[in-house]
């Protein structure tokens, strides 16, 4: 029996009205690995946030080695020796390998660096990790791979006790995956409390002692991962009934609209084939980093393919892509509503190369009945309007094209409930008139609820195919994530 | 007809802000020195501002693009000297192929700059301070450093600009009808909305099939085009062409947009403040040797002009606070 190191008993966190955390408890003990699970959204990075001083808890206790502790700045948990490896690596490419390990830390003798000193701790430390690289080499030389050890190893420079891993394995290859694990078996056996997040089933039966099941930031289920089945771990995270508030019409699919053959993107998808047809809602599921939003950006002509065809059957109005990015990609926020909605539209608004303010007041005020948009009318800037109203103003900008095919990235991301049923109405409407949706989300109940067929990308690929009766929370869950 | 088109949040509000404030400025100095407000100042007021507000409406395209023109008054320079040159070498061939020569020359000239930020991707400020120098370097080429000195111009080349129509400079005349253009096309015109989204969100504006590139190439264009012919206007009316030709006259020409509200971030920005962003720094030029301030403080002023509007634009853009302030 591994002696507790760090818990959290009965976390709680908000953010101005929308709980993260819920009553969150984690027990991490000494040389054990304890995999944290959860859907996107269960609370997950704001759990390790509060650990690594990033956020403050608003009620609950932090226990470290018998003791309440308050977490109050990442210098605060550096201090009590917990250290993050973050899913993003942050480096600074321009500084070697050592000082990246040593930033802020710097052994110092009367202000000055003691260069040596701080070169040799490097090696000493990327010695002891095993590490291929060389603690002179500049960071940006790195590949993401060795950018996580070093991240590791700056977290060894304070003689770290806890290490939290977030997502270490989302972005590497298996060779480098298995280098890391056994960097972090070999902290493991020198007794240090190590936290490892991942949605790969594979990498948690492989790796972890200890689970810790999160849904909706509660905590439901934590033991012995030699105890429980891949099976029991995802119907745990699910574990709610898929409601049924969804608008789904049934409509009787009609011509081809889209054809995808073979289509590559080089380091993003490979080999995706499938085919919409008018009046048909696909949902695309998958885990962030699975490559859908860069085959919709490939299939609205953002970037290029690098190999594969994608065709348009004949007559077909076009694509459109309502972005997942709604602020950065999706409205311009100074723009009033009417200036967002005319946009890709001045073609036909502004036939001669001059706009019409009246005639964009007109559509705006078409589209602002149809989608229930909250605003004071035509001339109010986006970015005065709720996340939900921007959204369907960014819906309507595409929808008053006239499209044949309309992607959806993420379409009801961080928007609230009513929102939510509008925008699912709306695609509904636009399949009942004839069009095709490829719908991206990673909210299960949404894909579940509104899709006629489900395509599962995982790294890539296509990897699985669900009719509307087959397509049900495990088994898109499992298709999604290696299990 | 309904409101202002693209409708940045403020900016007709501040427009309106602004010309009250410049009208004020006007009044007060009017009150001060009766003499101000007579025809014949307020003609030459124009007269020694219609330069600059030409520039700056060029330069505004440029900014409002999320670029920059440093190399403005160098292509300036560099057509004004050829203008001069062709005249010297032509001199009976009259002021239309000089105003053309000089628009193309220019245009040329801005489209170089364009080019270079879009397809080569380069940084703005560091194109057009490269091309500044080489514009600037070519001028001692093509002149060998030597002056075009008044007598060895034609006199049609001279007059042009400076005939009178109604009192007021056919130069003025030129400025009036560009201003008139620019608030126009600013408002109406589906380029000037593709310009103001490519700077306002240049990755929305991809989405919505804009490339931001090709807008920053026109607008760089036209700077240029504006700057060439500007170039000729200038020889004709100092009667000088010489390598050091509104020598740092790009910094005046930036700073009338930013005190006429244009955002140095690009996507906002109207004509009308833009030009009286000119008329503003005009004024308060004319006005220092009869207010008894000497012109030494003229730099000093200007400098504190900038910082006070451009803090109150500041102000009012505040959107990317409001937003953080929504979600709390």
């Amino acid at each position: 029996m591994h002696p507790s190191l760090l818990t959290l008993t009965d976390i709680r966190k908000s953010f101005g009205g929308v709980r993260a955390l819920e009553s969150a408890c984690l027990e991490l003990r000494r040389g054990a690995v304890t995999a944290l699970i959860g859907e996107n959204g269960a609370g997950k990075s704001t759990l390790v946030k509060i650990l690594s001083g990033i956020y403050q808890p608003d009620a609950g206790e932090i226990r470290f080695d018998g003791t309440a502790v308050r977490i109050t700045s990442p210098q605060a948990a550096r201090a009590l020796g917990i250290g993050v490896v973050h899913q993003e690596c942050l480096a600074f490419d321009n500084l070697s390998v050592a000082e990246n390990l040593f930033v802020n830390s710097q052994p110092t003798r009367g202000g000055l660096v003691k260069w040596s000193e701080l070169r040799a701790r490097a090696t000493t430390i990327l010695r002891e990790l095993g590490a291929d690289f060389d603690a002179d080499v500049p960071a940006g030389r790195l590949s993401i791979a060795q950018k996580h050890v070093m991240q590791i190893a700056r977290a060894l420079t304070h003689e770290s006790r806890v290490l939290i891993f977030d997502e270490p394995t989302a972005s590497l290859s298996q060779r480098e995956c298995a280098e890391l694990f056994r960097i972090v078996r070999k902290l493991r056996d020198a007794g240090c409390a190590l936290l490892f997040i991942s949605h790969k089933f594979e990498e948690i039966f492989e790796l972890a002692d200890r689970y810790a099941v999160f849904r909706d930031g509660v905590s439901v289920s934590a033991g012995q991962v030699s105890d429980v089945t891949s099976d029991e771990l995802i119907s745990l995270m699910v574990g709610r009934p898929v409601s049924q508030l969804f608008p789904k019409a049934e409509i009787q699919p009609g011509a081809e609209l889209l054809r995808v053959e073979h289509l590559c993107r080089a380091g993003e998808f490979e080999d995706v084939s499938f085919a919409l047809r008018g009046g048909e809602i696909v949902g695309l599921y998958g885990l962030v980093g699975a490559g859908r939003t860069e085959l919709a950006q490939v299939l609205f002509g953002i970037n290029a393919a690098s190999s594969g065809s994608f065709t348009l059957a004949a007559g077909t109005a076009g694509v459109a892509l309502v972005p997942e990015d709604r602020q950065g990609q999706g409205a311009v926020l100074p723009f009033s509503v009417a200036a967002n909605i005319a946009l890709p539209n001045l073609a036909t608004l502004a036939p001669r190369g001059w706009c019409s303010g009246a005639r964009e007041s007109a559509l705006a005020r078409q589209w602002i009945d149809r989608l229930g948009i909250k605003a004071q009318g035509p001339e109010q800037p986006v970015h005065h309007l709720s996340g939900g109203n921007q959204q369907k103003v960014v819906i309507a900008k595409w929808l008053a094209r006239n499209p044949g095919v309309l992607i959806l990235d993420e379409p009801t991301k961080g928007i609230d409930v009513g929102a939510k049923a509008a925008v699912h109405a709306v695609t509904s409407e636009f399949a009942r008139a004839g069009g095709a949706v490829l719908m991206i989300s990673s909210d299960l109940p949404e894909i579940i609820g509104m899709s006629d067929r489900v395509l599962v990308m995982r790294r890539g690929k296509v990897r699985g195919h669900f009719t509307r009766a087959q397509a049900t929370s495990e088994s898109l869950l499992r298709a999604a994530s290696d299990a | 007809m309904s409101v202002a088109i693209p409708r940045i949040e403020g900016s007709a509000r501040r427009d309106a802000v602004f010309a009250a404030l410049t009208l004020a400025l006007f009044l007060a100095v009017t009150f001060a020195f009766p003499g101000f407000a007579t025809p014949r100042s307020v003609a030459g007021l124009l007269d020694d501002t219609a330069i600059l507000i030409m520039l700056a409406l060029g330069q505004m395209l440029v900014i409002m693009g999320r670029g920059i023109d440093l190399s403005i008054a160098a292509n300036l320079a560099l057509c004004g000297m050829m203008a001069a040159l062709f005249n010297r070498a032509w001199p009976g061939m009259g002021v239309a192929p000089v105003l053309a020569l000089s628009l193309i020359a220019g245009g040329l000239l801005g489209a170089c700059n364009g080019l270079l930020v879009w397809k080569l991707r380069l940084p703005p400020i560091v194109v057009t301070l490269g091309t500044m120098s080489i514009y600037r370097g070519a001028i001692y080429l093509l002149s060998r450093g030597a002056w075009v000195n008044e007598n060895e111009m034609s006199r049609e080349f001279l007059a042009f600009p400076r005939g009178e129509f109604l009192g007021v400079s056919v130069l003025s005349w030129i400025s009036l009808a560009v201003a008139a253009a620019f608030v126009f096309a600013m408002q109406r015109s589906k380029a000037a909305r593709d310009l103001y989204a490519a700077g306002g969100n240049p990755e929305a504006a991809n989405y919505s099939g804009i490339d931001p590139g090709r807008m920053q190439f026109l607008a760089y264009t036209i700077c240029g085009a504006i700057a060439g012919v500007c170039g000729y206007l200038w020889v004709a009316r100092f009667a000088v062409a010489y390598t050091d030709i509104a020598l740092g006259f790009e910094l005046s020409v930036i700073a009338a947009c930013l005190i006429g509200g244009v955002a140095i971030s690009g996507g906002a920005g109207t004509a009308a403040g833009v030009v009286l962003g000119c008329v503003f720094i005009g004024i308060i030029r004319s006005s220092l040797p009869l207010v008894g301030i000497s012109v030494f403080w003229q730099m000093f002023i200007n400098g504190a002009v900038i910082l006070v509007a451009v803090l109150l634009s500041a102000r009012q853009r505040q959107f990317k606070r409001t937003i953080l302030e929504a979600r709390a």
